[in-house]
């Protein structure tokens, strides 16, 4: 199964509470998963209610069997620091590189260098192996740019390695993008059942794999039960508004007959999502990926949130597809 | 609640049903905004997902059909919105939107970059500089969408609308950045980089070192062109030294351009609405984004909380709805048992004997005594107006393999239960007023954040917006929002 999973979704689809779960799944039996964020929103903090992630692996959470997720929030411009510092031993110099604004040029400005740095630290962490040669984290899960701008922040290594073509960032492009476009790394998005992220799914994956990058599951997330099928719903909203007042008056509950109305027309609201959620499915399912669905939780995802879903995604083997 | 309270200024702002509670926030009255004559600009911002672009595309249509000639700058690439406004693919140059009622005028235009960046560069450099600059592999890796370009040609963009003056109001949307606070950061970095001692090292090392103060930088940016050509490769090195000598004579036009459209954000004609939904992070997003427009002297008009749920039977709480939906399930379960006991030795029955050879279940005992005599008839003359095959509906959700396996679905698909109607609607019910109050409870807080923020709260639609009826609806909803959700504060 892949060691660098990197979850990617459009805004407000939840990514980072997946990527999270998907880390905590991935932990258990005594696993150890590297979580890392690479836009500094520190969205993993929060999710995790924990202080402000600094340039660190820690561990953040642990998982049943005895496994652990580290996290890590990857910041560019300290990682160029540490790249200069480890092949040119550039100490103070690289204050002085700081303070021209090289650094601010290098990771803000020159294109996709900020990319390469994000990228090239966490493929850095999949291959790292400890003194027995073993793997020091079985997985690496990156919260990454959403759905728009992930295929060229993945790729952006092909576009420096074209532009600089030679150098140790050529070098590092190259060697960063033998990693992406290996079995070893895949590329999942998150959805909602609803028109906009779905059509924004479809459109990433293609431009994935336009890019040569390994697709690996659809994560729709946030799924609500269905209380009441639709062909209830029908019925429902057709001729039988007496008997359901009378049935409300039944259950005990006072004042049914101004009741009816509202309660039959949220009923035709929800007949009306639980059609559009239907034609959504078709359209994923029609993408032909693994899928896994996540269930709404309304009151704020915390850590006991998060647990949940974990096991939930592992019930559904996700994650464990891919290099075969 | 009205559509008709739209020409009234200020009224939607005291405005509040007789029996909601007062809300804390004031009301946002978007129309008086719309048709303020004195506003030329909206910027709609927010973190992403938060329905931003249909948002602005909406304000925009209202604005038209109230008057105005409008042009709406987004920087969604989705085609769905261009679709939504009958135009099937946005571009660089604004385009006449059909349909709209009255005399005002919409137009629509999403923005691209690289166009921006490239047409930018021809306005402002001669024919043969320009050329360079587009041939120049650093500015074509620039332009095509690196960190912060897509926010300064926003910025560019808008500062060009303005400037062309043919537009009583200019809508734009953000681009969905990192965070929303790249809008107002990346401009200027971007700007300050252009113009920066960076880049005028290196493009000129020589001109810098000419001057004896300046001798110690010269010793830092050989070395640092020497770590940087090591880096980077000398071709890049020297690609970006061939850009920035050509760009040379735009730095001060970047950078007063940034900061001239800055200050157009700034001034009394703008107003800058934050959308949002009811939900944590989208809030705390709105609220970081509050702060920063203050801080900046960046005028705020108000909150635009998208997707807000209400409910018309708020009166039933989500307890009681449960309660009375519990009160049906045991009432079902008793009729179930008597159902089953009508199927006899309970082997999987052929279902053409199960639909006739059903009986009546009896009422439950339980069910007549919890809703007294008058009810315990009511439900007898109901179940005689049921399909006699009630049971089936029953037997698909009992767990027995074989009962469901014989059954013929398409049929069991009529005969769902009163009960378990009633029972179903209480539910969704129960579950709406539990978004009901998560939203409340979220809003609240935002609330204390900051009360001084006017809030109009858009009615969540079921579905996606397709056309321009899809975006009227919104823009009712935009209007309407002032007064306080339908819900109160229950």
């Amino acid at each position: 199964m892949s060691r660098f999973q990197v979850v990617s979704g459009k805004g407000g689809t939840g990514k980072t509470t997946v990527a999270a779960a998907l880390a905590l799944a991935l932990a258990t039996e005594g696993r150890r998963t590297l979580l890392v964020e690479v836009e500094g929103r520190q969205g993993i903090a929060q999710l995790f209610g924990s202080d402000a992630l600094p340039y660190e692996e820690r561990k953040i959470a642990v998982a049943p069997g005895g496994g652990e997720v580290y996290a890590l929030a990857i910041d560019a411009e300290r990682a160029l620091l540490d790249y200069l510092q480890m092949f040119y031993k550039l100490g103070s110099a690289g204050r002085a590189l700081k303070k021209l604004g090289a650094i601010d040029f290098a990771t803000t400005i020159a294109p996709g260098v900020r990319d390469v740095l994000l990228t090239g630290k966490a493929c850095e962490a999949v291959r790292r192996k400890d003194k027995q040669g073993r793997f020091v984290y079985d997985h690496v899960i990156m919260d990454a740019p959403p759905t728009g701008r992930v295929t060229r922040f993945l790729n952006v290594n092909d576009e420096v390695a074209g532009l600089a073509k030679i150098g140790p960032i050529h070098n590092q492009a190259q060697a960063v993008m033998r990693v992406l476009k290996s079995p070893q790394t895949a590329v999942h998005l998150v959805t909602l059942l609803e028109e906009m992220p779905v059509q924004e799914t479809a459109d990433g994956i293609a431009e994935l794999h336009a890019a040569e990058l390994p697709v690996g599951s659809v994560f729709v997330n946030m799924v609500r039960p269905h209380l009441l099928d639709e062909d209830a719903l029908r019925t429902a909203a057709g001729g039988r508004r007496k008997e359901i007042a009378k049935t409300l008056t039944r259950a005990g509950v006072t004042g049914s007959a101004a009741l009816v109305r509202p309660l039959v027309a949220q009923a035709a609201e929800h007949a009306e999502r639980v059609g559009l959620e239907r034609e959504q499915r078709a359209v994923l399912a029609g993408l032909g990926l693994p899928t896994a669905e996540l269930p709404l939780i309304g009151d704020g995802v915390d850590l006991a949130a998060l647990h949940d879903l974990a096991t939930e995604l592992r019930k559904q083997g996700a994650g464990e597809e891919g290099d075969t | 609640m009205s559509a008709d309270t739209a020409g009234t200024a200020s009224a939607t702002v005291t405005e509040g049903g007789p029996d909601t509670d007062p809300v804390a926030e004031a009301g946002l009255d978007t129309d008086a905004l719309l048709d303020d004559p004195d506003i030329r600009i909206v910027v709609c911002c927010g973190s992403g997902g938060v329905g931003k672009t249909t948002t602005a595309a909406a304000l925009g249509v209202r604005a038209a059909e109230r008057g105005r000639k409008v042009v709406v700058l987004t920087i969604d690439p989705a085609r769905r919105l261009a679709q939504s406004m009958g135009i099937d693919q946005l571009d660089n140059v604004p385009r006449r939107v059909d349909g709209i009622d009255g005399d005002g005028e919409l137009h629509a235009m999403m923005l691209d970059m690289k166009r921006t960046f490239d047409e930018t560069v021809e306005a402002h450099a001669d024919a043969e500089r320009a050329k360079a600059i587009l041939e120049n592999p650093f500015y074509q890796s620039l332009s095509a969408g690196f960190a912060g370009t897509q926010e300064y040609m926003a910025m560019e963009k808008l500062g060009q609308l303005r400037a062309r003056d043919e537009w009583d109001l200019i809508i734009v949307d953000t681009p969905p950045s990192r965070s929303a606070l790249d809008f107002l950061d990346a401009p200027k970095r971007l700007g300050s980089f252009l113009d920066g001692k960076f880049i005028r090292l290196l493009m000129a090392p020589a001109k810098v070192g000419g001057r004896a103060g300046m001798k110690f930088l010269n010793v830092g940016m050989s070395m640092m062109s020497g770590t940087l050509g090591k880096l980077l490769g000398g071709q890049f090195l020297r690609d970006v030294q061939t850009f920035v000598a050509a760009m040379d004579t735009m730095f001060g036009g970047f950078r007063s351009r940034a900061d001239a459209t800055y200050k157009l954000l700034q001034a009394p004609g703008t107003a800058f609405l934050v959308v949002a939904t009811p939900e944590q992070d989208a809030l705390r997003e709105a609220a970081y984004f509050v702060e920063r427009l203050a801080a900046e002297d960046m005028p705020l008009a108000g909150l635009v909380l998208n997707r807000v749920h209400g409910s018309e039977a708020s009166r039933l709480s989500a307890e009681q709805a449960l309660t009375a939906a519990e009160n049906l399930d045991d009432a079902r379960i008793v009729d179930q048992r008597a159902g089953k006991a009508g199927l006899g030795d309970r082997v999987a029955p052929d279902p053409a004997v199960t639909a006739s050879g059903t009986t009546e279940p009896p009422l439950s005992p339980e069910a007549g005594q919890a809703s007294g005599p008058q009810t315990s008839a009511e439900h007898q003359d109901t179940t005689e107006t049921e399909p006699p095959h009630e049971n089936i509906a029953h037997a698909a959700t009992a767990p027995e393999g074989d009962t469901v396996d014989a059954l013929d679905t398409a049929d069991a698909i009529d005969v769902i239960s009163i009960e378990e109607l009633t029972a179903g609607l209480l539910r969704l019910h129960a579950e709406r007023m539990q978004v009901v109050a998560r939203e409340n409870r979220t809003r609240d807080r935002f609330t204390a954040l900051h009360p001084e923020v006017l809030v109009t709260a858009v009615e969540a639609l079921p579905g996606d917006v397709h056309d321009l009826d899809g975006l009227r609806a919104i823009g009712d909803r935009l209007a309407d929002g002032s007064a306080p959700a339908p819900a109160g504060a229950a």
